[in-house]
């Protein structure tokens, strides 16, 4: 059933009402390659947490269909839940086992047989090695993370989910966290993961999907994704101070700063031109210099907010 | 078997909870019902008190115990949240069930027996039928861990957890003619006491040591098959819906 050409997650007109009425996920379409990074990025309550507990099988979907690496996961749940390993949004863990202990009951509960060595490995990359026989009630909150990591990566899974990983961690272990992401990426396991983080997502994806109100509004390839919506500012640094623009600068999107020592053009490089060439004209045509200047471009973070502001 | 073995492990951290504790409540059972109490009592349809309550206490204790294991085993991971890695592993609802009901049905048996044991040190224990003993002990055993798995599943707090076997089965347990027989019962307390499932355990039991009973031993029997099929019926049931576990 599985291919390398067949995307390792296929998302067919997911839909979930819970009881009540209120509607979590509508019609989702959604397609994810195999060593692929994706991000989920929406609000809270937008149904991030529904559609991967939906795909893990924690939820039950009220129509559509979600395969796994070409298994569909009802009737072959066995296969599909096997092969995916969940880091929850909650540090929920058994208090009063050992980290050892818990990753070890982990692996056997997805149905792998003992392997000492591999736990040691999977705990050594998360520096937990030397905590292995420490009760888990005694750890901190990010070792208390790491140990759910390890948890999700103890059966060796192919499809790697984290519902927001880094929410509540130091910038430390957040940095530590995205090497064990492109680490697991170069051993070829797929992984989603949610964040509120924009710098998360542009930092480890290599898609960004963005969903709201149990809308997936768009999933895109960064890069194009920052390209296509990404606005860019053009700062130009005067040599003398203006009182207001001139009358041929009017039709440009230009900004006069209070000092009137900078002018901010913004532009969009998702046109045939940007209009920089006749602005730099025109700026000469009225005799007025400027001594540095540079270019800024939108951060996911503000394209993530228009969108989501857009789709409210 | 992994969730069997996580649950069996979990006996190995609250030992004095799981096994000492009740080994010593069973002796001072002995030392004020046998001994002090006893000793005041006649013999009780042709045996010692002592040895009549040893039945009784196998099944106050495989009652409470089963109940109390399997819902807490199920319980305990949906009150911390760990339940999600139950709900998104590979495993079949008979093999969710089987976990922790086998686990909490195999430590009452543990136990049962144990309290057996304990029980010869102050009587002479005579088992007329060991086989039927331990078909009554097994089915009770499952039956009530069933019932425990169920309630765990349907409390959403540890009143709820508790409410069931403080303010129902104890009671039950000990008006079901576990430390005397219902024949020492007035009327009509004699005739209500056969409206009470438990009687029907504890008789069923006791014949199979002394080949004594206050109903027949094939009812008993068949009462607790029908309560462990029932609560099979539940459970699937629970499972099917997803009630309290997957939304």
């Amino acid at each position: 059933m599985n291919s390398d050409e067949n995307p390792i997650l296929r998302i067919k007109g997911l839909n979930k009402f819970y009881s009540g009425g209120f509607q979590a996920l509508k019609d989702i379409n959604l397609e994810i390659e195999k060593g692929e990074i994706v991000a989920l990025l929406g609000p809270n309550g937008a149904g991030k947490t529904t559609l991967i507990s939906v795909i893990c099988g924690i939820v039950n979907p009220s129509s559509g269909t979600v395969s796994v690496d070409g298994y569909d996961i009802i009737k072959d749940f066995r296969k599909t839940r096997s092969i995916i390993g969940l880091v929850p949004q909650e540090l929920t863990t058994d208090s009063f086992e050992t980290v050892f202990n818990t990753v070890s009951f982990s692996r056997g509960l997805f149905g792998k047989p003992p392997n000492a060595g591999h736990i040691e490995k999977v705990l050594r990359s998360l520096s937990l090695w030397d905590k292995k026989d420490d009760m888990i009630m005694t750890l901190s909150g990010g070792m208390k993370r790491r140990v759910l990591i390890a948890k999700a990566l103890s059966h060796e899974p192919t499809v790697l989910f984290l519902d927001e990983p880094t929410a509540g961690v130091d910038v430390n272990l957040r940095k530590h966290m995205w090497e064990i992401v492109r680490e697991l990426k170069a051993e070829g396991v797929t992984i989603i993961l949610t964040t509120h983080y924009i710098e998360e997502a542009e930092e480890i994806a290599d898609r960004v999907g963005v969903i709201n109100n149990g809308e997936i509004i768009l999933i895109e390839d960064k890069s194009k994704l920052m390209a296509k919506l990404g606005k860019k500012q053009l700062i130009l640094d005067l040599c003398d101070p203006l009182s207001g623009l001139p009358g041929s600068m009017v039709d440009y999107e230009l900004e006069l700063s209070e000092n009137g020592l900078q002018l901010v053009y913004t532009f969009t490089t998702t046109g045939d031109r940007t209009g920089i060439t006749a602005l730099m004209d025109d700026l000469k045509l009225a005799g007025i210099a400027f001594r540095d200047l540079n270019t800024t471009q939108s951060s996911l973070e503000e394209i993530f907010v228009n969108l989501v502001e857009e789709s409210s | 078997m992994a969730i069997y073995k996580f649950e069996m492990a979990r006996t190995k951290r609250t030992l004095v909870q799981s096994i000492v504790a009740p080994v010593i409540t069973t002796s001072l059972y002995f030392i004020v019902f046998g001994a002090a109490i006893g000793s005041r009592i006649d013999q009780v349809s042709g045996i010692s008190y002592g040895a009549f309550i040893v039945p009784g206490l196998i099944m106050l204790n495989l009652l409470t115990h089963s109940i109390s294991n399997a819902s807490f085993g199920i319980y305990f991971p949906k009150f911390v949240g760990t339940v999600y890695e139950m709900l998104s592993a590979p495993v079949s609802t008979l093999e969710v069930v089987l976990g922790y009901v086998g686990a909490a049905a195999s430590k009452a048996v543990i136990l049962g027996i144990i309290i057996l044991i304990t029980a010869s040190f102050f009587i002479d224990l005579q088992i007329a039928h060991p086989i039927l003993m331990m078909v009554f002990i097994l089915l009770t055993a499952i039956s009530f861990s069933l019932f425990g798995f169920i309630l765990g599943i349907w409390a959403d707090n540890f009143e709820k957890l508790s409410i069931v076997p403080m303010l129902l089965v104890t009671p039950l347990v000990f008006l079901g003619g576990s430390f005397y027989s219902t024949d020492m019962l007035p009327e009509p307390w004699q005739t209500i006491s056969h409206f009470n499932p438990v009687l029907y355990l504890v008789s069923g039991l006791r014949w199979s040591f002394y080949e004594i009973s206050e109903v027949n031993v094939m009812l008993s029997l068949a009462s607790i098959l029908i309560f462990m099929f029932a609560c099979l019926g539940v459970v699937y049931y629970l499972f099917k819906t997803g009630y309290k576990l997957r939304s």
